[in-house]
């Protein structure tokens, strides 16, 4: 492999486009570096479940045929994107991460999608997942784990750690990811990578396969805040489909970065996400984060949202009950797995056999939990309450708007941890989300960003600003901001300090530059 | 199937009162699907007319139709029912091959509309109030088609093939509170509503409301209490059946009937009636058991989280207001004067279900008395004979086209009836029967005097009969006459030429 490659999949989304544009590189050249490292480092990583050389080759062969005939295309043509699998593509199979889905080529485009094809991005490939989004370390997708790049025994997140992993290892620059109680930003948290969870309603769900409906957000991942800012720019706005999707004009995210400025920003710290419960390291190199935005002009002030301590039982009610209704489809009929019970039997035998045969564990733990939760006598106690405690935690984050601008707090109470170390404790796992969650109760924009290394295991630590909804634009000012401090103080991007993986392909570089 | 025992209808009436209680599913005739961008149409290649959403695709999400919304707002306020200012979509959960997502979109505990009532017309022009719960927006389940039992029914079939075309079809479904008092109107009542609800809805130009189609269904719950003494307080209600599959006037009426008839012998000897839907047989005139139908089904409603709540403007409210048609009730009465109907002619042309019929053939260009005498007369016996409604055999405008060969002399009443029954077999428009069976009235002068001379040649005394004055020996030669004219000739005419001819032999 030449050394112009292995320089290529480097590059942020940004300095990639800027290389396109000017026809430096070609789209295909682009493509082919990417499918290239993936050929190399993915049978480690398995950051993807399905890949499709020849299609993206394509694809970024058309851009380049565009480009050559003069038309005037989008900054980030050319540019590789992956896809996480709970979005539906017309060209790729889609399987949400499920065996009941293996090999279903959806008949059509997520609205995402659309958007991304009408830009002129080239996807090259769907990544992994936990199953139905259900999980925060990808140890649920029934394809098998992904390895997180920077330790390749430690889960890369969940449930979107293949798109955080595609990223974080070079795979691609940018990823699409979804999050319905911290699917984009824990996975960022643990990579060293940078994760958007939109407003709710600011990018269209429409061909996400949903796992709760009313939490479900699609949103960039990348390396950069710059790059998600860019992504976020071509994936939000209102879609006819979705009815929940908001139809406010929105302002150029990659133009808040620009101007990044912190000076004056008032940002609340959640105390009771600082504190009981956190490693030391992460708390460690949050504060300091946290010092360099005062540094800056921010002002840091103590914010309490004393409903949070309900948060995640609220959201273990309301997720599971959306997502037991909205798992009820795959039922075998008409489309994915089927499986008949032996002698045969009647169609509830084969929806029954064919969902005890295709769902895990866990998916079948939440259809239990929800079903029950939705049932005629427990659904005042706990579906019913849960949404009480929902609105509570949204006056709790409105009460706390009002005196400051964002807020901040570790994006996850620890750094990766070992694969299979929180197996058989679900409520382990569950409680991992706690500082996650209360965005999806509440609709509102949040973002993870790397602040550096853990002191005592040497892996990434992220920062987590959420912002009221509306306002993402914040979210990339201050992000932008720390993101441009922190290189400043290091010298580097925190991601150089990430593992090579492909100790050849390194080799032949540096032979490459004799 | 074993044939159920029957109590008399008079004698159930004195043992028990009817309770009763109806579901009206009206599909609206909107351009596109309740919540997805397919045309509103089925019927066709099964499953051609889909799309992700209806066949409830991973990543697939509902769009409310605006169209369905003001048309259920226009049909909940001709119902008299108040329209809410927020109502909510919410899941139905159950699994069935038929419903794409496994559950239903419709409404649960926020209706659009509620509290209203219907004012019902009774055969002997008696008025019956009925009241109305609600009126909520639904979507359709697909079509299942069993194959290989012996019934078409699920019970039996070796599989069973869905067509998901009609996945999605905008539904209202009217549900009425519990009515009380219809005593021995009961199966009069229960047409007379279920007619009521048809006109309103063809009046708003909402629904095609074809029964036979399917446009318009009816389940009809019924349930029987005894009669407790005067003064004594009234007994607990009884327990009720739901009545599927009624699709047609004529069958909701004989199945009130028959489960009256049905619950009451049942419970004069001693037995207790099971809460389940009854699947009516247009064929025997009889219901059988479907599934047990309990209180406590758990369908787990939720709100819908992918729609948002349904919020009309006032503005919206008004103006639909302000645009609803004559209500029922006073359009029978201006239609009857319009008309210059008896009683009796009014009451049978609205209690055979033909109002509709005879107001569109009377627009189409026939008169009032030809119309109500084609649909009341020939076309009713023919449905009767093939169990049909008779709006399904044929249109109103083919009935204006019949009566116009008629009034013009082109043909008579024995070959319109001929012409009609061409036009019921799918033979084309009136004059399409007319000319390929060849069927127009002779008219020729010239014809008709080469085939009297013959007959009076061929009976020389019934002519010398005629020629003593005896004219009405003329019936004999004219008999003749028309058999030679395979009756394709006008009687009345012949008569005048017949005796014209003897005269002049």
């Amino acid at each position: 492999m030449a050394r112009h490659d292995h320089e290529l999949v480097r590059l942020s989304a940004a300095a990639l486009a800027e290389k396109l544009t000017s026809g430096e590189i070609s789209a295909v050249e682009a493509t082919d570096a990417h499918l290239d490292r993936i050929a190399a480092v993915d049978e480690e990583v398995h950051a993807f479940l399905h890949t499709a050389p020849e299609l993206s080759r394509r694809t970024a062969a058309a851009i380049d045929e565009r480009r050559r005939a003069g038309e005037a295309l989008h900054p980030l043509a050319g540019v590789p994107i992956a896809i996480k699998d709970v979005i539906v593509t017309n060209d790729m199979p889609t399987t949400s991460g499920s065996k009941i889905l293996e090999g279903w080529v959806p008949p059509y485009d997520a609205t995402v999608m659309t958007k991304l094809r009408a830009a002129g991005l080239v996807p090259i490939g769907k990544t992994n997942m936990d199953e139905f989004a259900m999980g925060s370390t990808t140890e649920h997708s029934a394809y098998g784990p992904t390895h997180n790049p920077w330790d390749l025994e430690r889960i890369p997140g969940g449930s979107g750690g293949g798109s955080a992993a595609a990223v974080a290892s070079f795979e691609a620059p940018l990823a699409l990811g979804s999050d319905t109680g911290g699917s984009i930003r824990q996975p960022a948290h643990v990579t060293g990578t940078v994760g958007v969870k939109p407003t709710y309603g600011g990018v269209s769900r429409y061909g996400a396969i949903a796992l709760a409906s009313s939490l479900d957000q699609i949103g960039p991942v990348s390396r950069t805040v710059l790059d998600s800012a860019l992504l976020h720019d071509v994936i939000g706005g209102h879609d006819p489909r979705d009815s929940t999707s908001l139809t406010d004009g929105w302002p150029s995210m990659a133009e808040a970065v620009r101007r990044a400025d912190v000076k004056g920003l008032k940002i609340g710290v959640v105390k009771e996400l600082d504190g009981d419960g956190f490693q030391a390291g992460v708390l460690e190199r949050f504060r300091e984060a946290l010092d360099l935005l005062a540094a800056n002009g921010a002002e840091i002030v103590d914010v309490s949202l004393p409903s949070l301590e309900y948060a995640i039982a609220a959201y273990y009610l309301i997720m599971p009950a959306e997502a037991s209704s909205n798992l009820a489809k795959f039922d075998s009929v008409r489309f994915g797995l089927r499986v008949n019970p032996p002698g045969g039997g009647t169609v509830e035998d084969v929806m029954a056999a064919t969902r005890e045969v295709g769902f895990g564990a866990e998916a079948k733990r939440r259809i239990i939990l929800g079903t029950y939760a939705l049932s005629a006598g427990y659904y005042d106690a706990y579906y019913g309450s849960a949404q009480k405690v929902r609105t509570l935690v949204q006056r709790d984050f409105a009460a706390a708007f009002a005196g400051v601008d964002v807020l901040a707090s570790p994006t996850a109470p620890t750094t990766a941890f070992k694969l299979g170390s929180n197996e058989g404790d679900p409520m382990a796992m569950y409680l991992n989300d706690i500082a996650t969650i209360p965005a999806n109760l509440a609709g509102i924009p949040g973002i993870s960003l790397p602040v550096g290394l853990a002191r005592e295991d040497g892996l990434p630590v992220g920062i987590q600003f959420l912002a009221p909804a509306r306002e993402d634009v914040r979210l990339y000012g201050v992000g932008g901001a720390l993101e441009r401090m922190l290189e400043d103080k290091w010298g580097h991007t925190l991601i150089s300090l990430a593992p090579d993986l492909a100790p050849g392909e390194m080799a032949a570089a540096q032979e490459g530059a004799v | 199937m074993a044939t159920a025992k029957l109590m008399d209808f008079d004698k159930a009436l004195e043992l028990f009162e009817p309770v009763l209680g109806f579901e009206v599913h009206v599909e609206l005739s909107t351009k596109t699907k309740m919540f997805s961008d397919a045309p509103n149409f089925f019927g066709g290649e099964p499953n051609t007319n889909i799309t992700p959403v209806d066949l409830g695709l991973p990543g697939s999400l509902p769009v409310v139709n605006g169209e369905a919304v003001r048309y259920s707002i226009s049909l909940g306020l001709a119902l008299g029912c108040s329209i809410a200012p927020s109502s909510r979509f919410a899941r139905k959960n159950y699994f069935y091959p038929d419903l794409a997502k496994n559950y239903q979109i419709s409404q649960f505990d926020e209706p659009i509309a509620f509290g209203g009532s219907v004012d019902v017309e009774l055969p002997d022009g008696r008025m019956f109030t009925v009241p109305i719960e609600r009126a909520h927006m639904e979507e359709d389940a697909g079509k299942l088609t069993h194959v290989g039992g012996a019934t078409g029914r699920i019970q039996g079939a070796e599989y069973s093939l869905v067509d998901y075309n009609r996945a999605g079809v905008p539904l209202v479904e009217i549900v009425t509170d519990i009515i009380y008092g219809a005593e021995a109107d009961a199966p009069e009542l229960a047409k007379a509503y279920v007619a009521t609800i048809r006109d309103i809805v063809v009046a708003l130009g909402i629904s095609e409301a074809r029964m036979e189609r399917g446009n318009l269904r009816c389940d009809a719950n019924i349930s029987l209490r005894p009669r407790t003494a005067p003064g004594e307080p009234p007994a607990p209600l009884g327990t009720r059946t739901e009545t599927k599959n009624v699709n047609s006037l004529r069958s909701v009426e004989r199945a009130i009937r028959y489960e009256i008839q049905r619950q009451a012998q049942i419970l004069a000897d001693g037995g207790t009636i099971t809460q389940e839907t009854r699947h009516w047989h247009e064929d025997t005139g009889t219901t059988s058991a479907g599934r047990p139908k309990s209180d406590a089904d758990d369908y787990r409603y939720f709100p819908e989280p992918d729609l948002l709540p349904v919020v009309p403007s006032a503005e919206l409210i008004e103006e639909l207001r302000a645009a609803l048609p004559e209500p029922p009730a006073a359009r029978r009465r201006r239609l009857k004067q319009e008309w210059g109907f008896t009683d009796l002619e009014f009451q049978d042309v609205q209690n055979a279900g033909l109002l509709v019929e005879v107001t569109s053939t009377v627009e189409a260009g026939a008169s009032p008395q030809a119309a109500r005498k084609w649909w009341s007369g020939e076309i009713s016996r023919i449905a009767n004979a093939r169990s049909a409604e008779p709006s399904s055999l044929v249109s109103p405008s083919d009935v204006a086209a019949l009566v116009a060969l008629i009034d013009n002399g082109a043909l008579n009443d024995r070959l319109a009836r001929q012409v009609l029954e061409g036009v019921i077999d799918g033979e084309g428009t009136p004059q399409e029967v007319v000319d390929a069976r060849g069927l127009a009235v002779v008219s020729d002068d010239g014809a008709l005097i080469a085939a009297i001379d013959e007959a009076l040649a061929a009976q020389p005394d019934v002519l010398a009969k005629i020629k003593d004055g005896k004219v009405q020996a003329a019936g004999a030669v004219i008999g003749a006459v028309m058999k030679a004219m395979k009756g394709q000739a006008d009687a009345a005419r012949v008569r005048e030429l017949v005796l014209e001819r003897a005269a002049a032999s």
